[in-house]
């Protein structure tokens, strides 16, 4: 435990001290915050138009929701966003201490190869945890202006959160393969990008490969928290593909030492 | 303390290390002496738990480094080759995070870091970034990385590299200092060293032991010919022919080619057999002017390359 706190701390330091995770914090914000503002403002046009229209007319249009347009659409952004930001987040993780042989002094410490993989998961999911955060404000906003859903809001939030793991597992994967963090971040993002569109091949596959394609598919999960659905089953799929890739993960790195 | 039993690695199909054996009692300081690409570094990785043998067991404190991997690395103060430091990290923050994983306890933590910073005379860059320092320090810091722990033995790999002459002097004071309570291996190419630093000595050749011995032992036991150095006025190797017609002569080396056919040899021939007379007269005999004769003490850098060369003219 003391290891593992000891490995979370020199990865959580380390990204504070380099601009990288304050550029890519920066950048989600300005994006997500750009589309936010895009979001509401096609909304709220929409409103005005409907509150005309109905006025005109005299007739009764159904309600608009909120939580479905805006929210989903925000919460969508996040999850398109964390695809190219995450890679970036993890890079580094194993493939600089391979690059600078630092890895040596790792594992000939008395530290297991489990304590320090965990401790660069948390570091990475601490920091993508933070980094979402930032988008509470939005929320927030939504609350002083308008009447939001929170509970599709929170479940939005925790699908995120679980989706982010499942891409920091891939994303730190990638690392433990090479000693060149481009390498990795190609990697990740190109494994990433296979998982978000596998559900697609329904198109082109029958229906029963369909059904393991669209399980496979890393966004098919998330749908259901963003409707404020939390399924378990969803849950499951991502904290198992977390535990794989991390598995997987602690394979490659032991592995060194059969070579 | 180490044990070493038949260690074989292979990398592929390249053989790195070739069946070695070897022990190192406590207290000891064990010279690892090698020429490039020997497998000094392998060899220390695998003592270290970096790599897993081919073949063969390596035991230290009791404890095997394949099984009981963890008992090991508790007991082992590593610095490998290139130092292992994290750049962005100051000195002292890169220690603290050292002592951390290498389990000492938190309330000597800050002790500990300030004994070895004064060990290793690198207090005055303690909050330098790590990544500004020069190659010198940057050892240094290293070398404190491996002492934080206090363990019962150091593996150091080429410990002296990128020093300056002062502070080789030092490091290597403070590593006989550390012997007696401390096992110490350590690897290096500068002879000088071991026979300053060592009480015995494993000269590997690719990837097989060539010697193991005390340093004052090599430099006698295998002292197996004098050797002569002449200069002859002559073709090189009509010369050398000649010479070798001589029953006492081991080998011949032609030194240099010098101008205006001149040629300078070294001579090895049988020990306790002093040939001055005879070789001077049996060069002027055939006809070559003989310049200069004088008899040459073979150190241990000969030792050693003679141990290591193949193409050796015997
Ligand atoms: N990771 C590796 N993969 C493949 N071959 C390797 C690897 N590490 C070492 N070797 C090979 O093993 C042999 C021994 O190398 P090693 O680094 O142990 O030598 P060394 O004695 O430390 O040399 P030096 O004095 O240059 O440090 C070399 O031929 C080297 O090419
Ligand atoms: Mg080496």
């Amino acid at each position: 435990m003391r290891n593992m706190l000891a490995i979370f701390q020199k990865e959580m330091r380390s990204y504070f001290i380099s601009p990288i995770a304050y550029v890519l914090a920066a950048v989600f914000l300005v994006i997500s915050g750009y589309f936010f503002y895009g979001i509401v403002v096609s909304f709220s046009n929409q409103s005005l138009y409907y509150v005309q229209y109905s006025s005109r007319y005299g007739m009764q249009m159904p309600p608009l929701n909120l939580n479905e347009q805006v929210i989903r659409g925000i919460f969508g952004l996040m999850s398109f966003i964390s695809l190219f930001m995450i890679p970036m987040l993890t890079m580094r993780l194993y493939a600089e201490e391979k690059r600078s042989g630092t890895i040596e002094l790792l594992m000939t410490s008395p530290l297991t190869t489990v304590q320090t993989l965990l401790g660069k998961f948390l570091a990475c999911f601490v920091l993508y945890v933070l980094i979402i955060a930032l988008t509470v404000i939005f929320m927030v906003i939504l609350e002083i202006y308008g009447s939001p859903e929170w509970g599709p809001i929170i479940s939005s939030y925790i699908g995120t959160l679980l989706m982010g793991a499942a891409f920091i597992s891939v994303g730190i994967f990638a690392s433990s393969l090479t000693e060149n963090q481009i390498v990795a971040v190609v990697i990740s993002f190109g494994a990433l990008l296979m998982f978000w569109v596998i559900g697609s091949a329904v198109i082109f596959t029958g229906p029963g490969a369909g059904r393991v394609f669209s399980y496979l598919s890393i966004i098919e999960h998330i749908v259901d928290f963003h409707k404020g659905v939390i399924d378990t089953k969803d849950a499951v799929f991502y904290l198992s593909f977390t535990g794989f890739f991390l598995f997987l993960t602690y394979r490659t790195v032991e592995s060194r030492s059969w070579r | 303390m180490i044990e070493v039993e038949h260690l074989t690695k292979y990398f592929g199909s390249t053989l790195a290390v070739d069946d070695i054996s070897f022990r190192v009692e406590k207290g000891e300081i064990l010279g690892f002496l090698g020429p490039n690409g020997a497998g000094k570094t392998t060899t220390m990785r695998i003592l270290t738990c970096f790599l897993a043998a081919s073949k063969g067991t390596a035991r230290v404190a009791g404890y095997d480094v394949f099984e009981d991997s963890l008992e090991v690395r508790k007991r082992i103060g590593y610095l490998p080759e290139n130092p292992p430091v994290y750049s962005d990290m100051t000195v002292q923050f890169y220690l603290d995070f050292n002592a951390r994983i290498k389990g000492i306890d938190p309330k000597d933590r800050k002790r500990r870091v300030e004994e070895v910073m004064e060990r290793c005379a690198i207090r005055d860059v303690k909050d330098t970034i790590i990544g500004k320092l020069s190659r010198g320090y940057k050892q240094r810091v290293g070398l404190a990385q491996a002492l934080i722990h206090d363990p019962e033995v150091l593996i150091l790999d080429e410990p002296t590299i990128g020093l300056d002459p002062r502070q080789i002097i030092e490091v290597r004071k403070l590593i006989k200092g550390l012997a007696g309570e401390h096992t110490i291996i350590l690897s290096t190419h500068i002879l000088p060293e071991v026979s300053m630093t060592c009480q015995r000595v494993v000269i590997i050749n690719k990837g097989r032991i060539a010697a193991v011995d005390t340093p004052e032992n090599l430099t006698t036991k295998l002292r197996g010919s004098e050797r002569l150095f002449i200069e002859v006025e002559g073709p090189a190797d009509e010369v050398s022919r000649k010479i070798r017609e001589m029953p006492e002569v081991i080998g011949v080396t032609v030194e240099t080619g010098r101008n205006g056919g001149r040629n300078a040899f070294l001579v090895d021939s049988k020990v306790e057999v002093d040939i001055r007379a005879q070789l001077a007269s049996k060069i002027v005999g055939s006809g070559f002017g003989l310049l200069e004769m004088r008899p040459v003490g073979m150190s241990l850098e000969e030792i050693f390359l003679q141990l290591t060369t193949e193409e050796r003219t015997e």
